[in-house]
């Protein structure tokens, strides 16, 4: 028996005024605008359908949902019916039996009969509504013209399309439309010829502007389009619902299952994040998790020289803790740290920062969000005086005006790239602020109202000109200031932008963007109704990273864009959990729900809480920990669930930090770069086999639920407590909910949350508290959390990387659809088949500069270092900026960013790094004594043969 | 990059940029950030270098290094 499947009311639920019908003889109410179909199913008499789904809007193709209404003519279609009050509506008469089973007969003459053998055998609605409507013989025989001899289309490593078992209904291509908004599909011909079509006649799935999202997938009622998985191991049996382990989108998946492997991973349709969506890396790409390359085994090792010794858990506990309390001993209490990880749950999270609070006895304790949105942390907290997105992703369908700035959702985060393109397929104008010309300002029915390219670098001179004809024009929204916000701060800030130095026209000379489209794009943000800004790394990611944050938040206030659904500001946050990673005390300096360390207060709730005492000073951060260890003072650490080689900036440094520890653990799925530089190794969990929460970037917090066993034995959360009880801490969590119930006993913002109530609600978003026990979908609604909302002086100060004659281009970097962060787990799926390497892209213009063409070898040195990638010659970089991604350890495109960071927070810019390019033959020699280098590390003695 | 040299880059920029906001209180502002912020250690290296001719320190970025040795207590609770 298959995993039962979720409800399909037909048609979208619909909220309006209450409707008072009768269907089959029973009162139904439902909202204005439902219709007759969504109305009977929801009143248990569900309507035979094949081209109706309740994702997709009604289209009335298949005439199978027939129905006959008292005093309407002939059988309307219910689907595309709207109720009406006193309808009285009759769901099966003989008059209708006799219809359906016409219309099934004509389906099915057309249709291979080899239900027992199909893949959907048990799982197609066609088979389920020949049921329905008791077809039991086809008076047209099956000799007749069909399509049974259509080839397949298997070109997607995902899933197949067989046009054979194709009904025509259009739901792939109605999906691919309005939930994806990609338009790749079509019905090519028309008549008997209809058929589905990727694009051009020539094109396949895979060479077409398919990007394997699997919403056409998951609207097929047939075998059409079908997941190879399921044709490989048979449909599920039972379902699961859990969260997405890639970007802060934090969709919600059904993982369905046979047995411990996991059959296909489903888009739950009430997740509250993703609403039945996904991307190809969520849907598809969770093949890593049974990699060949994992490791199951714990490893130690003395020197970085010798091969890996696999152990028992016990031994590797008892080695880790024995080293680091040597180092302690030897070098000091503040010798050794931790680095937690967004890809890790908040249990885990919270679990790290405490063995290095309580069990190392200091706050040399960081997260990779460092690398990413630490100045988020520090904007929002300084403006409104909290650290996080102020709306729902719902609230997206609310806004007028959307400002996507430094961010590229249709790659980065892409289940909310389509509802940001269904909103402004609506009709809502885009601003694009973005050095590189994103898929978003032009794209299927979408085109940016105004894209603005600045030079990388320049945010904040961009963003104070916008201020500066905001304030000057009269558009501010003053009553709002006066009555949210410090008035004299306002003043003060109003009179700073308004000095003509910061005009666009003064600017234009540094951000190379045209006057007058600065001003008409902040005329727009300012006048255009509800206007929302998103943001990325291509905010933070810079010298003045924390000082973007805080003008895109005096943008917002200024022109009271603030408060209310369809407005706010929003960081889309990389990975699944940066959000949660945060809250969860992961900085050096704050105790979780961003709490200073040196607060005697709040210090003393997790001292008694835990038995303690605790180190009042602030720790180091990941970058000062690289530069002690260099030093010679930081001599041990443990890494749980992060690869900084590879990610962090300037490469030989971190290189040559890790080479000065004593003892380096790690903790992960995979011997990643930085495990070449270890000395334990504890095998990491993939989300698929442990239960917790994550935190995604509109601050829900979602369930993560176990469906396999660990493959090496124990949880993430059972690993740090082991190493914790090893080092004598007497730690006893018997389940990670024991663990939440300590974040919210310590964290104001959780103190509601449980798993009991996220059981019930299915998410929450923070703060859940006794004012807000269902948590929290905008904030700052009435006043903002820190009182009157700030405004903050950000006048521009140019980063100290320069262009010269040395190095006249400027890097940038970024992320491609198919491939996530270091990819360390896409690189270990067939998404490969869309990104085997890294690219560099060059404006046409450098490229011919320097003899170059797609597809040649190119050095790419920096002050910092070189490397050698190929090049894509291309438009979308301005001239004088190049771009690449970061994906591919091979390409080790962090050995040219350099050490630069953010002025508050040491986030390292790596969207600003000076280099030259040239042309090359092949990986530099640097990159060819790496390989050989990583080679030797990752060495595993053979397993002793057993007695 | 030492931890020296990197405190002494970072101690100059973190006052450039409260510079901007109003020069006169750039000093307070940006040793009130280094005792937020910093560990122990990086503290007492800008404070050594501050005490010194400092030559690579900016003229703000020195006055906070010393301002920011004073009594941390002065600090404690925030923010």
């Amino acid at each position: 028996m298959a995993a039962d499947p979720e409800a399909d009311f037909g048609t979208p639920a619909r909220h309006g005024a209450p409707v008072r019908l009768t269907i089959d003889g029973r009162a139904v109410t439902v909202p204005e605008g439902t219709s007759v179909m969504r109305a009977a199913a929801l009143a248990d008499a569900a309507i035979p359908k094949l081209c109706a789904t309740d994702t997709l809007e009604s289209f009335g193709s298949c005439r199978l949902c027939l129905v006959e209404i008292e005093g309407a003519r002939g059988t309307p279609a219910s689907c595309t019916t709207p109720v009406r009050e006193g309808m009285v509506v009759a769901t099966q008469t003989e008059r209708l039996k006799k219809l359906r089973r016409g219309v099934m007969e004509l389906y099915i003459s057309d249709h291979p009969l080899d239900c027992l053998t199909c893949s959907a055998n048990n799982d197609c609605e066609l088979q389920d509504q020949a049921a329905a409507v008791g077809l039991r013989d086809v008076r047209y025989g099956y000799d007749g013209a069909n399509h049974l001899d259509a080839p397949a289309d298997v070109s997607n490593p995902y899933f197949d399309f067989d046009p054979a078992k194709c009904i025509v209904c259009s739901r792939c291509v109605r999906a691919c439309d309005e939930v994806q908004g990609t338009f790749a599909l079509t019905i090519d011909g028309r008549g008997f010829a209809s058929k589905v079509s990727a694009g051009m006649p020539e094109d396949d799935f895979l060479n077409s502007e398919c990007v394997s999202c699997g919403a056409c997938v998951a609207a097929c009622p047939t075998a059409t389009l079908n997941e190879k998985a399921v044709a490989e191991i048979g449909t599920p049996q039972r379902a699961v619902v859990t969260t997405c382990a890639y970007c802060g989108v934090g969709c919600s998946f059904r993982a369905e299952m046979r047995g411990e492997e996991v059959v296909r991973m489903v888009p739950a349709k009430d997740g509250k994040a993703n609403r039945g969506h996904s991307c190809v890396k969520g849907r598809f790409a969770y093949g890593y998790a049974h990699h060949g390359d994992r490791i199951t085994t714990p490893m130690i090792r003395a020197s970085t020289a010798d091969p890996w010794r696999p152990v028992s858990w016990e031994e590797a506990f008892a080695y880790a803790a024995s080293e680091l309390q040597r180092i302690q001993a030897t070098y000091g209490r503040q010798a050794v740290g931790g680095i937690s990880s967004s890809r890790c749950t908040n249990e885990e999270t919270f679990l790290v920062q405490k063995l290095v609070r309580a069990g190392f006895g200091n706050n040399n304790i960081d997260t990779c969000a460092r690398v990413c949105h630490s100045p988020t942390g520090y904007g929002l907290k300084a403006t409104f005086g909290t650290s996080a997105g102020t709306q729902d992703f719902d609230s997206v369908a609310d806004a007028d005006v959307i400002l996507v700035i430094g961010a590229n959702p249709t790659d980065g985060h892409p289940v909310f790239a389509s509802r940001m393109k269904s909103r402004l397929r609506q009709g809502a104008k885009l601003i694009v602020i973005d050095p590189r010309r994103i898929d978003l300002v032009r794209t299927p029915h979408v085109e940016a109202a105004h894209h603005l390219p600045l030079q990388p670098g320049t945010n904040v001179a961009l963003l104070t000109a916008m201020a500066h004809v905001i304030v000057t024009e009269g558009l501010a929204d003053e009553a709002f200031v006066a009555a949210r916000c410090d008035m004299d701060e306002y003043r003060e800030w109003a009179a700073f932008v308004a000095e003509p130095r910061h005009s666009p026209e003064v600017l234009e000379a540094v951000t190379r963007v045209p006057a007058a489209n600065v001003r008409a794009a902040a005329r727009l943000y300012a006048t255009g109704g509800n206007a929302a800004i998103y943001y990325g790394l291509g905010v933070t990611e810079h010298s003045q990273g924390s000082s973007t944050v805080m003008a895109i938040a005096n943008l917002a206030m200024a022109t009271g864009n603030i408060g209310r659904p369809g407005v706010g500001v929003n960081p889309l946050r990389g990975q699944n959990n940066v959000q949660g990673a945060c809250d969860m005390g992961s900085f050096p300096h704050e105790l979780s729900g961003y709490r200073h360390i040196a607060g005697a207060e709040g210090r003393r709730l997790f001292e008694g809480d835990w038995g303690v005492s605790l180190d009042p000073e602030p720790g180091l951060r990941i970058p000062n920990m690289l530069d002690a260890a260099v030093d010679g003072v930081f001599k041990g650490i443990y890494i749980q669930g992060e690869d900084i080689l590879q990610s962090d900036p300037n490469t030989k440094h971190v290189l040559a930090g890790l080479k000065a520890m004593e003892c380096v653990i790690v903790h992960d799925l995979f011997l990643n770069e930085t495990a070449n530089y270890a000395h334990v190794f504890f095998p990491g969990s993939t989300f698929l086999e442990k239960d917790g929460t994550f935190t995604n970037a509109e601050r829900r917090i979602q369930r993560v639920r176990k469906v396999m066993s660990p493959l090496a034995g124990l949880a993430d959360w059972e690993v740090t407590v082991g190493l914790a009880n090893a080092l004598g801490l007497q730690w006893s969590y018997g389940h990670p909910s024991e663990i939440m119930d300590e974040i919210a006993r310590l964290t104001p913002t959780f103190a509601g949350v449980s798993y009991a109530l996220l059981e019930t609600e299915g998410s929450l978003q923070w703060p859940v508290t006794e004012a807000a026990p269902a948590g929290t979908p905008v904030m700052h609604a009435d006043h903002f959390v820190r009182g009157k909302g700030k405004f903050v002086i950000t006048d521009y100060v140019p980063t100290d990387e320069k262009t010269g004659p040395r190095y006249p281009l400027l890097l940038t970097t970024g992320r491609i659809l198919s491939q996530y962060n270091v990819g360390a787990q896409t690189r270990r799926t067939r998404n490969t088949v869309w990104h085997e390497a890294d690219v560099l892209e060059i404006h046409p213009f450098d490229a011919e500069n320097r003899g170059l063409a797609s597809g040649d070898w190119a050095r790419l040195a920096s002050r910092a270092g070189e490397t050698s990638l190929r090049v894509l010659v291309t438009d979308r970089v301005a001239p004088g900026v190049v771009y690449t991604t970061f994906h591919h350890p091979e390409t080790q495109a962090n050995v040219v960013t350099t050490e630069h960071s953010d002025w508050a927070t040491n986030c390292p810019e790596y969207k600003v790094t000076a280099v030259e390019v040239s042309p090359s033959n092949g990986p530099s020699d640097w990159q060819a004594r790496y390989q050989a280098a990583a080679d030797r590390a990752r060495r595993i003695e053979p397993a002793e043969p057993a007695e | 990059m030492n931890t020296r040299e990197h405190v002494v880059a970072m101690a100059n920029q973190i006052a450039r940029n409260f510079v901007v906001r109003d020069r006169a209180s750039a000093a307070e502002a940006t040793a009130r950030h280094i005792r937020e912020f910093w560990d122990p250690r990086m503290r007492a290296l800008i404070l050594e270098e501050a005490r010194t001719d400092a030559p690579a320190l900016s003229p703000e970025a020195k006055a906070a290094a010393l301002i920011a040795a004073d009594d941390r207590a002065a600090t404690a609770g925030k923010p």
